[in-house]
């Protein structure tokens, strides 16, 4: 635990970390960016497109948040304190599916013409 | 890992940090400051993110709700923002363009944070200088990819293709983050220029706040940095390849 004791050891001055970690990465976000690319570039389509996208999406977001915001090595106080409110937001995104939902039929039902 | 150093001392001092969620709930509890090894600096900017996205969040929202309840076909991004290079048609190139040089802006700044840390001045101005020259490539990218569409007719009241509200939450969904990425190539040349001079290490003075700088003002600036490019991360997948 050498490893470990490095880390705890560089705290106590900030965030301290081998660049190779970085490099590492970085080297990643260029591949899940690419894999999203072609999600688009080979015409995915359906459920298959959609779950592809979020997926690397999500791997993206974690990898820059962790390693390069150093959420990783975080107290939990402040983790906690920053990444629970943003599930408010996914309860807001729920909220206006079922809105748009409703909106959309009404708009079917008395603007479409001819319906 | 970092948890272990502060708890090593746990048991000559009642008051040293505790991990896990007790820790979680002795920090928010322990009627001092809750974040305990994070400066005020790093905690505000933590803070105002939160807040950002938040912002970010809300006009993601409001693009969903509009594409989702139109009756009118949502023009395809695909097609919309395909570039011809060589006589071939290639979809989304420019944007997959401005995403490799946001990620790279990130990996070069998160090597500035790093050095800055071990007192490397040169090597943190540099690649804080890299950093920022990258995020003026997006934003003047962005400007192309402006330029091309309001030439092609795209307004936030209307476009050739299809749904309205195409142009507005393009507008106002790219021009919010290009702001962002402006920004921070502004505070990102003031930060390498103190870095340069040695600011940090004379302990001078800030002009602003007259507060004497640290390394850490480098992480914080990283920290926004390292956002502006999350937030492109879900603008990327929503609004461009959904």
């Amino acid at each position: 635990m050498a490893d470990a004791s490095a880390h705890a050891t560089g705290h106590a001055q900030g965030q301290q970390h081998p660049i190779r970690l970085y490099l590492v990465v970085w080297g990643w976000l260029f591949v899940l960016s690419t894999f999203s690319y072609l999600v688009d570039y080979f015409h995915l389509q359906g459920g298959l497109r959609y779950s592809l996208i979020l997926l690397f999406m999500m791997l993206k977001a974690g990898l820059i948040v962790a390693v390069f915001m150093h959420m990783a090595w975080e107290r939990l106080a402040l983790v906690y304190a920053i990444l629970v409110p943003v599930a408010a937001v996914l309860v807001f995104v729920a909220i206006m599916v079922l809105e748009s939902d409703y909106t959309l039929l009404s708009r079917m039902t008395f603007f479409l013409p001819g319906a | 890992m970092a948890e272990a150093a502060l708890t090593r001392t746990s048991v000559d001092n009642p008051y040293a940090p505790q991990p896990g969620l007790r820790g979680v709930a002795a920090d928010f509890a322990s009627d001092q400051k809750a974040f305990k090894n994070v400066s005020w600096g790093k905690a505000m900017m933590w803070i105002f993110l939160l807040s950002d996205t938040f912002v970010f969040s809300c006009f993601l929202i409001a693009y969903m709700t509009a594409r989702m309840s139109t009756t009118v076909p949502w023009p395809n991004p695909s097609e919309v923002f395909a570039l011809t290079i060589g006589g071939t048609s290639l979809p989304l190139i420019l944007i997959a363009i401005m995403t490799f040089v946001l990620i790279s802006s990130s990996g070069t700044m998160a090597m500035a944070v790093n050095f800055g840390y071990r007192r490397d001045r040169k090597k943190t101005a540099i690649l804080m200088l890299v950093t920022a020259l990258l995020g003026a490539t997006f934003v003047g990218m962005q400007a192309f990819e402006w330029t091309k569409l309001i030439h092609e007719g795209v307004r936030p009241w209307g476009n050739p293709w299809g749904a309205a509200q195409f142009g507005s939450s393009f507008f106002m969904i790219t021009g919010f983050h290009g702001t962002h990425v402006t920004f921070g190539v502004i505070f990102l040349l003031i930060t390498a220029r103190k870095v340069w001079r040695g600011d940090f290490d004379t302990g001078q003075q800030g002009f602003f706040t007259s507060r004497r700088g640290r390394y850490e003002a480098v992480e914080i600036m990283g920290l926004y940095w390292h956002f502006v490019d999350l937030v492109w991360v879900f603008i990327f997948a929503f609004f461009y390849l959904w």
